[in-house]
């Protein structure tokens, strides 16, 4: 690694969370710990997209907010631009900052209701004066309410005057307000009506292009998921299980965990209800402060063996496809990994339509 | 026909006007058929659904016109005595939010027994046996030991289980579902709607479920009603909508949902938003943000055209429409 160009942007090596669990009043003894994150490795590159799936509890949200640096991570590192952010503090944490920052899921609790849009959007400017001189300040924010499509002229209103899908517009204003170069943004989309979900994720693929954004797009949806990322990592239990390019993934799965997620995602095409394959797991996730030995999802396996009860899987191309080429061969953390095929056709690709650009 | 809806109307008196939540909805189910009910959060699924189980609140609600009739005769003739010993006994709902809709201070098995000691007389005892015969028949797993427990100790998926459970207690002839899978992770909602359709089958009920997620409509409704600003604009056989969609909404909607099976491009996204529900626009409601909308969509309220013997659209353009998605 000592070529800037070769280096990834951002790449996150062992990453570990646990919260402990204590009990007592006076004397707190540890008793165990929510192990939230359990050991995650990934790389971001400049202008890519990197998706993060899984199910409620897997660790997904704790991963972003250890990347914004909001959890300080109980092991690993997160190396941006070569760099241990975990190590960093004062000014040269500061100013690594100023370039990974977040879009929330919920954007009616993540703007703070007695202030206007215009303090909202510039108050990260407080933070970091370098940015933006204080009498141009009110311009910038006026052209960021331009850029995310909403009229330059409400940046005197409160947030209770926009509906949902323009409150998010506003929090993605703000996240953009200091030019970074990576946006974590979780959940983004979730908590808005099907209609205006599109707008948004047509904003942020256009705001992608526009200013050269790197995005970790964490979400619950897949197809949203497949839509927007370059790269996804499937999350179990605070683990990557498996990770590949959107094809690999999602036409080429070999994780059993990942074939049984695509399966049960509801496809709006009453014709496949007939001939498509559904995998439903048995039970619920266990809980991450006992998660159980060797594969973490053996529980709810239909393939588990011995092996898998004591043997942690790596993630790596398994060896059955180790000498092949082709879009199986990518990295899945099973002792029994084999290709299925779950996402059935939907028919003909989608027609060119002339996207009529909502601005609401 | 178990339930018919005909021309129902609902408002809302507020402090700044009179929000008008459903303006005119019929729609019909029949006994082992699913209707799902489709729309954005304000398009008024689920204020109908309120009228039709008799627990919308009024005031500030107030149903202005319009008639339900279930299995023959109108409930808004019912007198709330009478309408109770529907509610539970022949219809049921079943909620979103299954944390918040039981009572978290008493154990599930004495909500379930509630059902009946309440509507059938029956004693502590017994209903507690028949408690845990429901638990083991939405498939919790070690029902006898888990009676005594209170709600906050299952998961989201096995409190929507006991939500079912309660519905199903009386065996009614309707079950309304409210986006009871929306709360739920992917896998654990496979489950669930897996049980509901088979238990609805078991039973032979009819079911309305009320949902925003088109793939959900998808894998298990009959037919659709899609809904807009308290209006239907569109009704057909599942089938018939997702292959030629009668009215520009369900083709926007379908057309701006990201695709599983393949990276897309730039999505089709319906501008603007969803009317406010005191200023609903004259016309169609749907005209400001309607890419074939004319000068006559601005004046005068489509009203249901049929498209087929089983299929409306309320539409002035809705043989354009049906030609633009045959022509895809």
């Amino acid at each position: 690694m000592t070529q800037a160009a070769t280096e990834p942007l951002l790449e996150v090596s062992g990453l570990v969370k646990h919260f402990p669990l204590t009990q007592g009043i006076l004397f707190k003894k540890q008793v165990g710990a929510v192990r939230a994150v359990d050991g995650v490795d990934f790389h971001i590159d400049r202008g890519e997209t990197l998706g993060i799936v899984g199910e409620s509890g897997c660790g997904k949200s704790t991963v972003a907010k250890m990347l914004v640096n909001l959890e300080r991570p109980t092991e690993g590192a997160i190396k941006y631009k070569g760099e241990d952010i975990t190590q960093l503090s004062g000014k040269a944490l500061k100013a690594v900052r100023r370039n990974i920052q977040m879009v929330f899921q919920d954007p009616y609790t993540s703007l703070n209701p007695r202030m206007t849009v215009g303090d909202i959007i510039g108050e990260p400017y407080d933070i970091h004066p370098e940015v933006a001189p204080k009498g141009d300040r009110r311009r910038r924010v006026q052209d960021l309410l331009d850029v995310v499509g909403l009229n330059p002229e409400y940046i005197n209103r409160y947030p209770h005057q926009f509906s949902g899908g323009q409150r998010q517009r506003i929090g993605i204003a703000r996240g953009l307000a200091l030019r970074p170069e990576i946006i974590v943004a979780d959940e983004p989309v979730s908590a808005l009506d099907v209609s205006v979900q599109a707008q948004v994720i047509n904003l942020l693929d256009r705001l992608q292009a526009e200013f050269d954004l790197s995005y970790v797009f964490i979400a619950h949806d897949l197809s949203i998921v497949r839509h927007i990322s370059d790269r996804v990592g499937v999350m179990y239990l605070g683990r990557i299980v498996e990770t590949g390019k959107d094809v690999e993934i999602y036409d080429h799965p070999t994780h059993p965990y990942t074939q049984a997620l695509l399966s049960a995602v509801p496809v709006p095409d009453p014709e496949a209800r007939e001939h498509r394959e559904r995998i439903i797991l048995h039970g619920d996730v266990p809980s991450p402060a006992n998660i159980p030995s060797g594969c973490r999802f053996r529980t709810r396996c239909w393939k588990a063996q011995e092996r898998c009860t004591l043997e942690v899987p790596l993630l790596a191309v398994p060896a059955e496809f180790r000498l092949v080429e082709g879009p199986a061969a990518h990295d899945s953390a099973c002792h029994f990994a084999e290709e299925k095929r779950v996402v059935p056709p939907e028919g003909p690709a989608d027609p060119p339509r002339a996207p009529a650009d909502g601005m609401p | 026909m178990l339930l018919e809806v005909r021309d129902l109307q609902v408002e809302f008196r507020t402090r700044d006007g009179v929000a008008k939540a459903v303006n005119g909805v019929t729609y019909s189910v029949d006994e082992g058929e699913t209707l799902a009910v489709l729309g954005e959060s304000g398009s008024g699924k689920s204020v109908t659904a309120q009228a039709v189980m008799g627990i919308l609140d009024m005031p500030p609600g107030k149903i202005t016109g319009g008639e339900i009739l279930f299995q023959g005769k109108d409930l808004l003739k019912y007198k709330e005595e009478e309408r109770r010993k529907v509610r539970g006994a022949e219809m049921a709902m079943i909620f979103q939010d299954a944390l918040s809709s039981l009572n978290p201070v008493i154990n599930v098995g004495d909500q379930l027994g509630e059902m009946f000691t309440v509507h059938r007389g029956m004693k502590r005892k017994e209903a507690r046996a028949k408690a845990i015969e429901l638990m083991e028949h939405v498939r919790i797993p070690g029902a006898a030991e888990r009676v005594r427990d209170y709600p906050h100790q299952f998961s989201g998926g096995m409190r929507q289980r006991i939500m079912i459970a309660m519905a199903l207690a009386l065996e009614p002839a309707l079950i309304i579902a409210d986006e009871p899978t929306t709360a739920l992770d992917v896998t654990v909602q496979a489950q669930v709607m897996d049980l509901l359709a088979e238990l609805q089958r078991e039973l032979h009920m009819g079911l309305i479920l009320i949902t925003h997620d088109l793939g959900v409509v998808a894998d298990v409704a009959d037919k659709i009603a899609v809904m807009y600003a308290g209006r239907i604009v569109e009704t057909a056989p599942v089938h018939d909508i997702y292959k030629a969609p009668a009215h520009p909404y369900t083709r926007g909607l379908l057309d701006s949902i990201p695709r599983l099976d393949q990276k897309g491009q730039e999505l089709y996204a319906i501008k603007g938003l969803p009317p406010n529900l005191m200023h609903i626009p004259p016309g169609c409601a749907f005209n400001p943000r309607c890419p074939m909308a004319q000068d006559v969509c601005r004046t005068e309220v489509p009203p249901l055209f049929e498209v087929d013997a089983d299929r409306g659209s309320a539409c002035f353009f809705w043989r354009e429409c049906l030609d633009d998605a045959s022509r895809d």
